[in-house]
């Protein structure tokens, strides 16, 4: 199978060119924004570096991070680097936690994001010969328009169906032949369900790939959706705040991980702890900087999502580094007895173990001053054993995987099915007893 | 001469073992033979029913996990010397005992042993050329 690559020769670029192309374009976003944008000034003044400073790539490290509470701070229009009359959009994330956040684009800014998807949609193979059906919600959610204006970009036939009516999607999808499906994972699935409902037969409908993002998924996932449509699925990653979707995108050939499109969008990962710069391969909190938008740059900006990056080249052919499907937020770290743990490292010991399933619970508490972690397995027949030896094995097995991945000492304990609580369907993974 | 056995995985927690006992009972499953294994934290219901696909169905449904594996059950009179006949044999024959437990019939006169062996195969050979009788299902359910 031929690699389609949109922009052929940034996508292939080699890192020595890469690089100097984004220092030049760090340079230049540096020094706009501080020259334009008052919270930028500030927060570069008070860690005492100027724009003259950024000598290397390494320099960005001397920039302050930007929080998604500097978006709020500066609701609604404060962190645009452009007169609005240049502004020809905005979108705004849902605030359930506070005022929304923000973001608006240049017309420029409009034609890369258009670009960026487009590139986004040929790592998933597509082509102009495609009908892209688009039920990611259009509205304040950068997901609908971000997709519908790369699916117009590449060439494509685009079918704006947004989010609702998934009898009505099916039926569009039968008649017109979409070919490409583009949703939220979980949309995905409520439309396969829907479709066993109507009797229709997947393999009747043309599609061949999904292109799913704006929300977490796991392997699992991808394997049920599918095996239930009958399609290849692969992984889209974007923010509004760095641009919408088309940020990064897993490829047909993949070795792991979405492409990130790294002349526009640079990637670090940190320790979210401490705020240093983690060494490639490492796993820590995604850390983005827009290297050429116009309206809302954004430095260093913390997303929370975990992932790494792999910076060999992929078997696509393309250079650009990879990240690593995200697999937690940093809302869900946890630190015990001074060590990083996320529950997603847990569920990935557990998966490597034949026969486990991923319903688990993290019960972290205190004795004294110790921390203990106890991890609860629900007993699946597939590790069941009418032996208890065996089940003593196992229990040492996965003592001794998670001590040897995660670095920290735990009591796995097996527990009936179902017994862990689950709220809405959804598990709750980590109970959290110290009172610290 | 294999019997089928079932498996039931429980917490420690009390009242599991009459939970899973009354659900046999109200589907009209017989339990003709019982043990519990345990550690600090999780038991094995191990049991001889009348009827192992309904008891495995009835238990799933209600969230257990359940497994069926296969056991031999020898028969030996329920007198001084009954159990050691046995034990002597197998000690003789070399196989190794993943686990046993025992229950008596009806008439008091005679003692099942259930046993779980390593090498099943060996473990029926054996017992058979020494002499002891192995029960079918159908047998122990009709005690
Ligand atoms: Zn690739």
């Amino acid at each position: 199978m031929e690699t389609i690559y949109w922009e052929e020769e940034m996508e292939t670029l080699p890192r020595a060119g890469l690089e100097s192309i984004q220092l030049k374009r760090l340079q230049k976003l540096v020094e706009r924004v501080y020259n334009t944008v008052e919270p930028y000034k500030r927060k570069m003044d008070e860690a005492g570096v100027k724009p003259e400073d950024i000598q290397s790539l390494k320099d960005i490290q001397k920039l302050p991070f930007t929080y998604k509470d500097d978006l709020r701070d500066n609701y609604p229009f404060g962190l645009f680097t452009v007169p609005m009359d240049d502004v020809v959009r905005v979108h705004a994330s849902s605030g359930t936690t506070g005022k929304p956040t923000v973001v608006g684009y240049t017309k420029k800014d409009i034609e890369l994001w258009a670009s960026v998807m487009a590139r986004a949609l040929s790592c998933a193979g597509a082509t102009k010969g495609d009908m892209i059906h688009n039920a990611y919600g259009y509205g304040l959610f950068t997901g609908g328009l971000g997709a519908h204006y790369g699916a117009e970009c590449l060439g494509a036939t685009v079918i704006p169906a947004s989010g609702g009516n998934s009898k009505r999607q099916i039926t569009i999808m039968k008649d017109f032949k979409s070919t490409v499906l583009m949703a939220t994972p979980s949309y995905a699935l409520n439309l396969a369900e829907t479709m066993e409902g109507m009797g229709i037969d997947p393999k009747s409908l043309s599609l061949k790939v999904g292109i799913f993002g704006a929300e977490p998924w796991s392997e699992n996932m991808r394997e049920e959706v599918e095996r239930k449509l009958n399609i290849r699925a692969v992984d889209v990653y974007g923010l509004s705040e760095v641009i919408g979707p088309g940020v990064a995108m897993e490829c047909l050939k993949s070795s792991g991980g979405m492409h990130v499109f790294e002349d526009h969008f640079y990637p670090e990962i940190i320790d979210p702890e401490t705020g240093e710069v983690l060494p490639p391969g490492e796993k820590g909190e995604l850390v983005f900087t827009t290297l050429t938008k116009e309206a809302f740059p954004i430095i260093r900006y913390r997303t929370k999502d975990i992932s790494r990056l792999f910076y060999e080249t992929c078997s696509c052919g393309r250079t650009l580094v990879r990240m690593e499907k995200v697999t937690g937020r940093t809302d869900d770290m946890l630190i015990i007895r001074g060590v990083n743990v996320f529950p997603s490292q847990v569920e990935h010991v557990l998966m490597g173990v034949e026969g486990v399933e991923p319903h688990y619970q993290i019960v972290v508490d205190r004795e004294g001053n110790m921390d203990t972690m106890e991890v609860r397995v629900e007993v699946s027949e597939g590790i069941f054993s009418d032996e208890i030896r065996v089940l003593e094995n196992l229990t040492k097995k996965i003592q001794n995987d998670i001590k040897d991945i995660l670095g920290v000492t735990s009591k796995v304990k097996l527990v009936e099915p179902k017994s862990i609580q689950r709220s809405e369907g959804k598990a709750q993974r980590v109970i959290d007893n110290r009172k610290i | 001469m294999r019997v089928e056995q079932i498996a039931v995985f429980m917490e420690n927690k009390s009242g599991k073992l009459a939970e899973i006992t009354s659900i046999l009972a109200e589907n009209n499953i017989n339990i003709r033979a019982l043990s519990v294994a345990d550690t600090a934290d999780f038991g094995i219901l191990r049991l001889i029913v009348d009827d192992v696909e309904k008891a495995k169905k009835v238990l799933k449904s209600e969230g257990f996990t359940v497994g069926i594996t296969n056991v031999l059950a020898v028969e030996v009179p329920d007198k001084t010397g009954g159990l050691a006949s046995v034990l002597k044999a197998i000690n003789n024959e070399g196989l190794n005992v993943e686990y046993m437990y025992a229950f008596v019939n009806k008439t008091g006169e005679n003692a099942v042993l259930i046993f779980r062996f390593e090498d099943m195969d060996k473990a029926i050979d054996s017992l058979q050329k020494e002499g002891f009788t192995l029960l079918s299902s159908k047998v122990i359910c009709s005690l």
